[in-house]
């Protein structure tokens, strides 16, 4: 803490003192991410600061990472990223969509700092690039596994905040299981958390108490897996944003409540914008990528796949990432029964991106 | 919208065990600020031992044997408290706050090694003939031992300051120190013997967290729950019954609201989640109109002899 403020002080004596610095700095390439969690979490989190540490591996000494973790969504996020940018950072990457306000507001202030915030949609400035990967398609696939596997034709989601990624995820998630089990029933539980892991336990064993055996979580950390492994393999759940392998096989070496994963892989990305930054070609950009990317994978399967789910869920990736199939592909109803998307229609961007309905029959309403 | 698939069974069975670890955490933040002490670290003091639980479980295989190690880390860390607070007379709630901050930290460096390994686990208990009863067997007689030992603890606290000697000494201490220490008490031995008692409580909540709740270590796991168990003690207005009230109430309503949720009920999720903290308001102004605010009189006061 201590350190923090002497160095934060001493940046801004420099950056005050001296326009020296900006010149004497440029050197190194210094990135820098606020996360929302811990790295720690096994999720999210771990996830983006894996991209991190690839940065550094791929540039070496010619970068220099910095990163501050579990920043509230909110106010205090601008103060966080007020202090990395007098702290010399020359591209900040904002890991949540709650910081999306914050971001726009600092790089207001920091022009000659790049800005990439993720899963958001303003850029309000021109050094506010954001940067989003195409989780639907990963919910996609595992909804092809819930809808197969699910005994009690009860499919659970544990849903964040009603925010477009994760309305996406739900669509995405019920129309594929719904697909292979037209009886299939889903029920969505919003906990208005990021990482709760008692939070996130506790909406798990809600779920199972009234029926639910397979559990997709939109949240980030591995509590919901290790809520499902309590059942004996009667419930099975999904890595979410890392592979959260170690729940893939139990103790005993049975094959554990995991039996698949989607992973985010931001390295990438990471890597392509700050070697722009080194370049100086960065320009603003709003990108979206998924499996033909690379961005968006499926971690392995364990054995209670069976293996002509295994094999469909194969091609199933094989076709997105060609870019031969896309998870919203008409016909496809609104909740309320009129017409989204006609006979082989694809959904374009915009409407996914901004996405604030339910498809048709999924029970309930989005809170707002 | 289908109420029917909630199970009222395993529905009060969940809000038990979810109750557990802000029930612990809030009957010991009690006496301790019973004593006159606020001390404002129990979210660390929780996530310490959380941590400390959790590995000595592992390094052990014995969930029981994480439990004392987690009560003794977390008396450990509030005796870092009470050096400060009661000999070097530091102020009570900066201090405390820089506990949580001590506790989050040193966690994480502690729990580096032990993310996503398994535990052991607290089996439940299988009590003869009540375990098989039917309805309550269920619901309340086939828990993991120590959902009983943390309503034990509730009223032994309360026993213990209603009806002992000690007990007595302890309010004393916490209502006015000056006339306690007039009276020959020891104030700063019962306040430390207070505080390192809240520690170890605020320790087997944590630790239940890690080893049963949710059960795996996960860096910040505890995620306000030591704010919340501060909550509990300004509802209760500082009387054991109505902490086990208030914590049953906290983590009944998260559990209710969630439940509620999954049957498709169509609830106002956001007003759900912060009724508590709307009671606890509600309850602050009621007492506070009866002019009786029930909170010990020299709470967060330093105390010195010579003074």
């Amino acid at each position: 803490m201590i350190r923090r403020t002497l160095m934060t002080g001493a940046a801004l004596a420099l950056a005050l003192g001296s326009s020296a610095f900006a010149a004497s700095h440029s050197e190194t390439t210094k990135a820098c991410f606020i996360y929302v969690g811990p790295i720690g979490d096994g999720g999210w989190t771990y996830q983006h600061h894996q991209g991190a540490l690839a940065v550094k591996e791929e540039f070496g000494d010619k970068v220099e990472i910095a990163w501050q973790e579990s920043v509230p969504e909110g106010a205090d996020a601008e103060r966080a990223l007020t202090q990395m940018a007098l702290s010399g950072c020359d591209i900040i990457f904002t890991t949540s969509f709650g910081y999306m306000d914050a971001t726009n507001a600092v790089a207001e202030k920091f022009p000659d700092i790049k800005f990439e915030h993720a899963t958001g949609y303003k850029r309000e400035h021109p050094n506010v690039s954001t940067y989003d990967a195409r989780f639907y398609e990963g919910r996609a696939v595992v909804g092809h596994i819930a809808g197969s596997m699910t005994e009690t034709n009860k499919i659970g989601y544990i849903a964040s905040f009603p925010i477009p990624e994760v309305i996406q995820g739900i669509n995405s998630y019920f129309l594929h299981a719904q697909k292979v089990n037209p009886d299939v029933e889903l029920v969505v539980t919003w906990v208005y958390t990021w990482f709760d892991p008692a939070k996130e336990a506790d909406a798990a064993r809600a779920m199972i108490d009234q029926g639910v055996d397979v559990i997709t979580a939109h949240t980030d950390s591995t509590a919901p897996l290790a809520e499902a492994a309590k059942e004996g393999g009667k419930v099975i759940g999904f890595g979410q944003a890392s592979d959260m392998a170690a729940f893939m096989t139990n103790d005993d070496g049975t094959p554990g409540p995991r039996v698949a994963s989607i992973i985010d892989n931001w390295n990438p990305y990471y890597i392509k914008r700050v070697q722009a930054v080194m370049d100086g070609t960065w320009e603003q950009q709003a990108s979206w990528a998924g499996m033909p990317e690379g961005e968006v994978v499926i971690g392995e399967m364990n054995a209670l796949v069976p293996e002509n789910v295994q094999q469909e869920v194969n091609d199933m990736v094989a076709a997105i990432t060609a870019g031969e199939y896309h998870p919203f592909t008409g016909p496809i109803n609104k909740q309320d029964g009129s017409a989204w998307l006609g006979e082989g229609e694809v959904a374009d961007d915009g409407t996914l991106a901004g996405m604030n309905f339910y498809v048709e029959g999924i029970t309930g309403e989005i809170p707002n | 919208m289908d109420l029917g698939s909630i199970s009222v069974v395993l529905l009060v069975a969940s809000i038990m065990v979810s109750a557990t670890p802000i029930l612990l955490a809030a009957i010991g933040e009690m006496v301790v600020e019973k004593a006159g002490v606020l001390n404002l670290g129990v979210e660390g003091m929780m996530i310490t031992g959380a941590v400390v639980g959790f590995a000595f479980a592992v390094n052990s295989g014995s969930p029981m044997f994480g439990f004392v190690a987690a009560a003794l880390a977390g008396a450990l860390l509030s005796s870092a408290f009470a050096l400060l607070t009661q000999f070097l007379l530091s102020n009570q709630v900066a201090t405390g706050l820089g506990l949580t901050l001590v506790g989050l930290g040193l966690s994480s460096l502690i729990g580096k090694p032990y993310e996503g390994i398994k535990s052991p686990t607290l089996p439940k208990l299988d009590i003869p003939i009540l375990s098989d009863l039917p309805v309550v067997g269920r619901m309340l007689f086939s828990h993991d031992i120590m959902v009983y030992l943390s309503l034990l603890l509730v009223v032994c606290v309360w026993a213990f300051l209603k009806y002992t000697r000690a007990g007595l000494i302890l309010r004393a201490v916490g209502e006015s120190h000056d006339s306690a220490h007039a009276l020959g008490y020891r104030v700063v031995r019962v306040r430390f013997l207070a505080i390192l008692f809240g520690g170890a409580c605020a320790g087997l909540g944590g630790a239940y967290l890690s080893l049963v709740r949710v059960p795996q270590w996960t860096e910040g796991m505890t995620a306000g729950a030591g704010w919340i168990a501060l909550a509990i003690v300004v509802f209760a207005s500082w009387r054991a019954g109505r902490i086990l009230v208030g914590a049953y109430l906290f983590g009944g309503v998260t559990v209710l609201q969630l439940n509620l949720q999954a049957a498709g009920a169509n609830v106002p999720v956001a007003l759900l989640s912060a009724s508590p903290y709307l009671i606890t308001i509600l309850v602050l102004i009621v007492i506070s109109a009866r002019g009786a605010h029930g909170a010990p009189a020299s709470l967060a006061r330093p105390f010195h002899a010579s003074s």
